[in-house]
């Protein structure tokens, strides 16, 4: 492996690694390390100043510990913070080395051979050619005035933005991991949509981690103007490797006065292996405020992935009547564990916000569904709904649903329904009575269990988090 | 068709079945009468390949050793069991249900699987017949069906995936005179030289509108008696108590 110091990775974009190979940052979190990141970003001094900032902060900061699920003492020296996979030369990893069940797992997906070998880093295609949204309709999106492009890009052409938002919405003050991010973070999405624009495709990044040894540390930051709608569609996946590796990214959006975000995430990071060696620990900070009137702030996600998913996207409902939302389906299995919920803090006048979270835990794994819903004094006539449903399936499993209610006004009303089964015989009985095969009957009443959410999917993206939550489960009964 | 010799079923200690015996052959409409707790549904279980027996004696379906199969693969071969609780499946869709149903059962014989305009239409013929409301076939899977509606679709799905030995486990349970009418019109327009029943009843109220060629009183796990329909008239006039003795 050899440190090959590029002075500008002009053509890097998240999902293309093609010409940053053999880039890595020198081991180990520091103020050199910090000054490398931002100098190979040819970021201006206002952003090396920021991370600085950061970094100091974190220098007092302690990683939390109230989460479910314990792990490891993460040494943050032996990490590496920026890194591109290394070329093939170095890495002689043929396609007989991958684990057979991420292949499979793939080709089910219709995820084409080389594509694949890309994910498991064995060639490094152009596949993402096709998936860089940002690069194919770019010129279709300009001249709406709309700005989708790495973030790396956006500091140094539209710093005014960057400096105006970033940070706005999570502090980076707010929690270790948070300020770790901010302090380290290397790449990731902006989007801005002008006044009364309607953004005329799904925005879509593709993330993957591809280095061992190495946290992925992404900033995504998501600017709805007055009167404009988005929607995003974030999907992850990451090579299999026996050690834990860690993905800390920070997510903002904002929302101004009538404006709506809908954000979908479909998580499949490594997850470890049957006994729970390796996979990734994704402890992301996800945030959006509504911060005009009649805003609105969406968020879906299918979490299957991650040994460790750690996770609230949460909303600040300012404006107002503006809305919240968050659906959910977090699958774990074998070793897993997840901890994940929403935050919805209702501070504006007639703010109204809805929970749906199907959590769904099969063989050793745990699942929490930690959720805050927060109606402040002045936000008047609220409303919140809450409806959490696990799903156990075998006998080794658990499932936790942990929900903090605080009320402040009078006015305002919160509902909350929660209900915990386990995988029904009689239901399995009467799909195989019909032919299916016990695979399929699972796959069927699990997917039937998540309807309420997968439905808040974008076309494209339901029918692929169908399959994945099939294939997820796979095994895990009878 | 069936053939099952000396069947011995028990679940969790406890004897069942004690030794059943009975053939059924194609065409012919098996009726099985008994009271509470003489093993009917157990057989229904057995039958159809449910976990959690344990089992001896013989069962032979067209000639295959039906303790080899999974309850799946009896399905794909043309077992069908039409529930007495029919359950819910939230979220599933019952249309998409039946067809995902069908094509299974059409890739087990070989054949291609059938496209959703083509099922549609057989969908539709087959509801109409039955008198069921097309709304239900776009609802969640037995989710909030009224209890006639639950059997009405049991039947429906009986006579969209074609198969050859067809159980009724209580379908008459829990319906009114009119749907009771319409479901014994369905069976009894299903019937043909090939097809084989087993109908599992308490009464005798729906054997006077599905005529069986054979009764069969089951008790404490055995056939006690076998006739013909005076049989079922018997039971009804006396009871299973003199029956049995």
């Amino acid at each position: 492996m050899k440190n090959q110091q590029i002075n500008h990775d002009q053509d890097y974009k998240y999902g293309f690694t093609t010409d940053i190979e053999n880039i890595k940052a020198p081991k180990g979190l520091s103020e050199k390390t910090i000054k490398f990141i931002s100098n190979i970003k040819k970021e201006p001094k206002w952003m090396l100043d920021w991370r600085l900032k950061a970094f100091n902060r974190l220098k007092v900061s302690k990683e939390p510990d109230w989460q479910k699920p314990k792990f490891p003492k993460i040494d943050y020296q032996d990490l590496y913070y920026y890194s591109a996979p290394k070329s093939m030369k170095d890495k002689p990893k043929s396609l007989d080395e991958v684990d057979p069940k991420l292949i499979e797992t793939y080709n089910k997906l219709g995820i084409p051979l080389n594509e694949q070998k890309k994910l498991s880093g064995v060639a490094v295609d152009a596949v993402f050619d096709s998936v860089s949204v940002a690069t194919t309709f770019k010129d279709e999106l300009t001249k709406k005035g709309i700005i989708f492009c790495p973030i790396s890009e956006a500091i140094q052409k539209h710093p005014d933005l960057v400096k105006k938002y970033l940070g706005s919405v999570i502090p980076i003050s707010d929690h270790y991991f948070a300020t770790l991010n901010s302090a380290v973070f290397t790449d990731g999405s902006f989007v801005y949509i002008p006044p009364n624009t309607r953004c005329p495709m799904e925005l879509s990044t593709y993330f993957r981690i591809n280095a061992s040894e190495t946290g992925q540390f992404e900033r995504t930051l998501i600017i709805a103007d007055k009167g404009s709608y988005v929607s995003y569609l974030e999907g992850c996946t990451a090579p299999m490797r026996d050690e834990n590796q860690l993905h800390a990214a920070n997510v903002e959006l904002i929302a101004l006065d009538d404006a709506e975000i809908k954000y979908s995430t479909v998580q499949n990071w490594y997850p470890g292996d049957k006994n729970g060696v390796g996979g990734i620990y994704n402890f992301v900070t996800k945030r959006g405020a509504c911060r005009g009137k009649n805003s609105k702030i969406s968020w879906t996600q299918v979490e299957t992935g991650s040994a460790i998913t750690w996770k609230y996207p949460s909303c600040i409902l300012q404006g107002d009547n503006s809305v919240g939302e968050f659906y959910s389906i977090a699958i774990t299995n074998n070793h897993q564990k997840a901890d994940t919920g929403t935050k919805m803090i209702h501070l504006g006048k007639n703010t109204k916000s809805k929970i749906i979270s199907k959590g769904i835990s099969a063989g050793k794994a745990d699942n929490t569904y930690r959720g805050l819903v927060d109606i402040g004094r002045k936000a008047s006539n609220s409303r919140n709904y809450t409806q959490c449903d696990s799903l156990l399936m075998g006998n080794s499993c658990g499932a936790h649903t942990v929900p903090y209610i605080k009320n402040k006004n009078s006015s305002s009303t919160i509902e909350h329904e929660a209900t915990t089964s386990k995988i029904n015989e009689d239901q399995l009985f009467y799909c195989n009575q019909r032919g299916l095969n016990q695979e399929e009957a699972v796959s069927l009443i699990v997917n039937g269990f998540c309807k309420d959410v997968l439905q808040q999917l974008p076309m494209e993206f339901a029918v692929e988090a169908q399959k994945l939550v099939s294939i997820s489960l796979e095994g895990s009964v009878g | 068709m069936l053939e099952i010799k000396d069947l011995t079923a028990s679940i969790n200690n406890r004897d069942i079945l004690k030794g059943l015996n009975i053939t059924i052959k194609p065409g012919e409409l098996h009726a099985i009468m008994g009271p509470n707790g003489s093993g009917k549904s157990t057989l229904a279980n057995v039958l159809s390949g449910k976990d959690g027996y344990k089992i001896s004696g013989l069962m032979k379906y067209e000639g295959n050793d039906l303790k080899k199969m999974s309850i799946d693969e009896r399905a794909q071969k043309g077992i069908f069991l039409a529930f007495q609780y029919p359950t819910e499946i939230p979220g599933v869709n019952t249309s998409n249900f039946l067809r995902t149903s069908l094509n299974k059962v059409k890739k087990a014989k070989g054949e291609k699987e059938i496209d959703s305009l083509s099922f549609l239409r057989i969908l539709k013929n087959r509801s109409s017949e039955l008198g069921i409301d097309e709304k239900i076939l776009s609802r969640q899977l037995n989710v909030g069906f009224s209890g006639g509606e639950k059997k009405k679709n049991e039947i429906l799905q009986m006579k969209i995936l074609e198969p050859n030995f067809i159980i009724l486990d209580e379908t008459d349970s829990g319906l009114d005179i009119d749907a009771l009418k319409i479901v014994a019109n369905g069976v009894n327009s299903y019937r043909d030289k090939k097809k084989s029943f087993l109908v599992i009843t308490h009464y005798q109220r729906l054997l006077d509108y599905i005529k069986p060629d054979f009764v069969h009183v089951l008790s404490d796990g055995k056939i006690v008696k076998s006739g013909c329909m005076e049989l079922a008239q018997e039971l009804e006039r006396e009871g299973y108590n003199k029956v049995r003795s």
